[in-house]
């Protein structure tokens, strides 16, 4: 579905090239977040800069995807559009995930 | 009420399979927001939609061969109308599910990745209302603006 990677440090980015992750997307995106996150990087960063939408089923295809990671390493969401971002506020999703406006402050901030 | 609904309607009808889904969400949406859909508004209307559409996709016609989706919206001064119709299962007690999330305020194992539908729907729409009738389903969502159109 267009996941792109690049790992710099512990820190390994992945960015969605996809205007939505929505129902008709989400096992592929879970499927696709596995084959990419096997690298074992400590904090993975998802760049949400192009996601215009989700939908429930999208929200719990990035909630499969953290836990995929497994204890140890943790995925922040960066660049959310202000109506993914409701969707995470929505179902208190945001206190489960670190959310940052763009990519370069998930970047600036520390790994934990 | 009435008098103040320009009517202005518009209406679509797609296969109820997880694709054409998609394609229908996004292309109402996208012609709500032509006609005038308030900004303020419009996320809530896609999300709720979206929400609604994808279960009649997975529930209505879950173990039967999908069918149509019709969904009509009226845009009226005030408020949005929407009546999505289908003709698959009814709902569980004929009734829309409350809806309840599971809590997030567990181990990340157990954190849960589904269930937050009809949660979304009751917390973005104004009124919601479903009838079954003819051997199909009628759910209706009103969504009030603060402000005329």
């Amino acid at each position: 579905m267009g996941l792109s990677s690049d790992t710099t440090g512990g820190t390994q980015v992945i960015s969605v090239h996809c205007d939505r992750i929505d129902a008709a997307m989400a096992i592929q995106f879970k499927e696709d977040m596995r084959t990419q996150t096997q690298s074992e990087a400590k904090r993975v960063v998802l760049d949400l800069s192009s996601v215009e939408f989700i939908d429930s089923s999208g929200l719990g295809a990035i909630v499969a995807s953290m836990k995929q990671l497994g204890d140890g390493r943790r995925l922040d969401l960066a660049g959310l559009h202000p109506i993914v971002e409701k969707v995470f506020r929505l179902t208190r999703m945001d206190t489960v995930f670190r959310l940052f406006a763009s990519l370069d402050d998930a970047l600036a901030a520390n790994a934990d | 009420m009435a008098s103040n609904c320009k009517r202005d309607c518009l209406d679509l009808t797609f296969t109820a399979t997880e694709a054409h889904a998609s394609a229908g969400i996004a292309t109402l949406s996208a012609r709500l927001a032509e006609r005038g859909l308030p900004a303020s508004k419009s996320d809530d209307v896609k999300i709720a939609l979206a929400e609604a559409i994808n279960n009649v996709v997975e529930h209505a016609y879950a173990g039967v061969p999908p069918s149509d989706i019709q969904v009509n919206c009226c845009l009226c001064e005030d408020r949005l109308m929407i009546q999505i119709t289908d003709s698959g299962n009814p709902m569980p007690g004929l009734h829309p599910p409350k809806g309840a999330p599971a809590s997030v305020d567990t181990a990340l194992q157990d954190l849960p990745e589904g269930g937050f539908g009809w949660f979304l729907i009751h917390q973005l729409a104004s009124e919601i209302h479903y009838e079954r009738q003819d051997g199909g389903n009628l759910l209706c969502l009103r969504f009030d603006f603060d402000e005329a159109v």
